[in-house]
């Protein structure tokens, strides 16, 4: 109760490696744009990234685009400009910042990385499996440049993975592959897909090896830091740079580890965060955890980059497995049993659950999933209501009270 | 210093409470003012009032808890507490757990639940939107061109209840706008605007045990309880001064903390 002076916050030095990483990825996107080769394809987040990789594109993740127009706080300046055109505010905030930014001639990739404007796609490559949203967003660049769409449909609330699940994807993603010819010129060749999926299997093994940390105690890592280290995990995987800057960042986690260096100074409780991240708020709540001495470990949100089902030698069927095998298209009993999971693994005494005004695939809170933890596992959860983007859906002082009050709740449980 | 009292400061979005509390955990001394938009000022003032009224000296109160949405703004406060803390433990005062404690504020609204033990078990807080709050009455009354005194005077006077369905607040008034319109009278308005208040807490969590109701909106709205336990086979008490709650609760923690000084002191000395 007495105030406390504010811990310091270890900043992980890797990070330098990660920035120089993502100046490299987007100003080579860049020089693609400008000389029109490779082609450059764009993917949604857990779209088919091998299949694009292997067959010559330059792949774009507008999702990540969207992410850093929130943590750069643009985005509640651009979002009104796609709600004017007919976008509704209550639809995912990542559309509508990015569609509005595109119409306000905005990136956030000019002060970051010297780029004009975003790379124009060749071809718009969607997955479902996020939501239906990323259809929509596709769609509305497909009509404004005239260049081909096509895209995954996942199926969705699946309880166990089928093989007619993975048949029908396999399918799907075989009926793509004519137009991906076409616009990138080169033939599809099975043994470039293997060797995609190999890097690909070897960056997720690294990511969830990087997430595995914040079981240490005292976590060398936080969740505010999993969502800025997971982007080559997110970008490059399928390329050999991710591989090497994980191999850097457990390196340094490592280090951290055999030292017993903790994230969060002084760290009494551990956390589980379910649900997106509030970008524009990122460091806020992050130093908010850091003088309550709470430190979030693990979350669903940066485990949706753990793909366990690549498999080099089944590579259309293991992309397909591993599409399927996500968080978000999973039904409840099996998200309910997999947080149960980590939650014990990473000694999580009490979980957030974030209600993001404008993503209801991830925000597990609404169908009773707080209330039945709490009475399984006696672990308590609080609702922050904001959004992943759109901060004009998220009241601070009200969140901040919040999280302040749990933590006294906790402190009160001992 | 003396140590044997301890002060709680609640600064709420629209009134700032004082309570001083004596060891024996009696109030010595309480005050509400207006927050304004000065809360260092506001809470100032009603500092000076309760010492004035406890007959003591500031140098007199060892620990002084602040608490509410203007907790970081008390210059003179020694540890802050969120309201949802002390409201809990202002009501564990003259209630013993378990009781689901039900806050109605300016501008947020609270369902605390306390275990037999008194360990807080869960707590909820209204969404964003102020509906169902003080500030929702105000703009009904605005609307309705009455004094806010005269709320709950009119509408337990009513012989009958209109029907408000929307959440929000803005629709509320126009929904209002539309009942006067067909001629609906003004009391049976209100006693719906009332009832409106009590759906919005009825949907926010369960009311299990005895319910403790508490804050500015109940203490001069005491209508709004008798339409609770129409809703709910609990018991529903309210506190003697409900709007003084959360300031009690942070003078009760503030004592708590005189104590422990104490006992560490007398620990060093022996």
């Amino acid at each position: 109760m007495t105030e406390q002076p504010k811990p310091a916050r270890k900043a992980i030095q890797a990070v330098a490696q990660m920035k120089t990483l993502m100046a490299e990825y987007f100003q080579s996107l860049d020089r693609a744009a400008k000389e029109g080769t490779p082609k450059i394809a764009w993917c949604t987040s857990v779209g088919p990234a091998e299949l694009l990789h292997a067959m010559g594109f330059s792949v774009y993740f507008p999702e990540n685009h969207a992410a850093l127009i929130g943590a750069t706080r643009m985005a509640t300046d651009v979002i009104p400009v796609a709600n004017s055109i007919g976008y509704s505010p209550d639809i995912c905030s990542y559309l509508t910042a990015d569609i509005g930014a595109y119409l306000s001639h905005r990136t956030p990739l000019s002060k970051s990385y010297g780029l004009e404007t975003i790379p124009k796609a060749d071809v718009l490559v969607y997955n479902t499996n996020q939501c239906r949203d990323v259809q929509d967003w596709f769609s509305f660049y497909a009509r404004e440049w005239n260049v081909p769409l096509v895209g995954l449909h996942t199926h969705r609330g699946v309880k166990a993975v089928n093989e007619w699940h993975v048949a029908d994807l396999v399918a799907q993603m075989k009926a793509m592959i004519p137009t991906l010819e076409e616009v990138a010129g080169v033939k599809f060749d099975i043994d470039r897909l293997r060797e995609t999926v190999r890097l690909s299997l070897e960056c997720t093994e690294l990511w969830r090896q990087v997430l595995k940390f914040g079981a240490a105690k005292p976590a060398p890592i936080t969740f505010f830091d999993a969502t800025i280290h997971m982007a080559p995990a997110v970008v490059l995987r399928g390329l050999p740079e991710a591989i090497e800057y994980y191999r850097l960042l457990i390196g340094e986690l490592t280090e951290r580890v055999n030292q017993g260096i903790a994230a969060v100074e002084g760290e009494r409780h551990r956390l589980y965060w379910d649900g997106m991240p509030l970008w524009g708020k990122l460091r806020d709540l992050s130093e908010q955890f850091s003088a309550l001495r709470t430190n979030v470990v693990a979350s669903t949100y940066c485990n949706s980059w753990i793909f366990d089902a690549f498999d080099p030698q089944k590579p259309l069927e293991s992309m397909a497995r591993a599409y399927t095998e996500l968080f978000i298209v999973r039904d409840e009993t099996y998200k309910e049993a997999y947080m149960n999971e980590w939650i014990r693994d990473f000694s999580v005494d009490g979980i957030i659950f974030h209600d993001a005004k404008t993503c209801p695939n991830n925000s597990n809170n609404r169908y009773g999933l707080p209330q039945r933890m709490a009475t399984r596992l006696g672990i308590p959860s609080l609702v922050i209501n904001g959004d992943l983007n759109d901060l004009r859906c998220y009241s601070e002082e009200q969140a901040r009270t919040n999280i302040e009050a749990f933590i006294e709740q906790l402190d009160e449980k001992g | 210093m003396d140590d044997r009292y301890g002060g709680g400061v609640d600064v709420g979005s629209c009134t700032t409470k004082v309570v001083i509390a004596g060891r024996e955990n009696q109030i010595l001394g309480s005050a509400v003012v207006y927050s304004g938009t000065d809360f260092e000022a506001a809470s100032k003032e009603a500092w000076a009032r309760a010492l004035q009224e406890a007959r003591i000296d500031e140098a007199q109160v060892a620990r002084v808890v602040s608490t509410g949405y203007g907790r970081k703004s008390v210059p003179f406060a020694t540890g802050t507490l969120t309201e949802i803390s002390c409201h809990g433990r202002g009501c564990l005062h003259f209630f013993p757990g378990p009781i689901t404690v039900v806050d109605i504020g300016g501008q947020d609204n609270k369902i605390i639940k306390l275990d037999a033990t008194g360990r807080r078990v869960s707590f909820k807080m209204n969404r964003k939107c102020a509906a169902g709050t003080g500030a929702f009455l105000e703009e009904m009354a605005l609307r309705l061109r009455l004094p806010l005194e005269d709320l709950d005077r009119m509408a337990r006077a009513a012989d009958g209840e209109v029907s408000l369905g929307s959440y929000c607040t803005v629709f509320s008034a126009t929904e209002v706008l539309e009942k006067i319109k067909a001629g609906h009278p003004v009391n049976r308005i209100l006693r719906g605007v009332f009832r409106s208040v009590v759906k919005r807490i009825m949907e926010m969590d369960t009311l299990t045990d005895t319910v403790v109701l508490t804050g500015g909106v109940i203490e001069h709205n005491p209508f709004i309880a008798e339409l609770i336990r129409e809703e709910t086979s609990s018991e529903v008490v309210i506190p003697p001064h409900p709007q003084i709650t959360g300031a009690l609760g942070a003078a009760l923690y503030a004592l708590e903390e005189v104590l422990a000084d104490r006992s560490l002191a007398g620990s060093r000395e022996n």
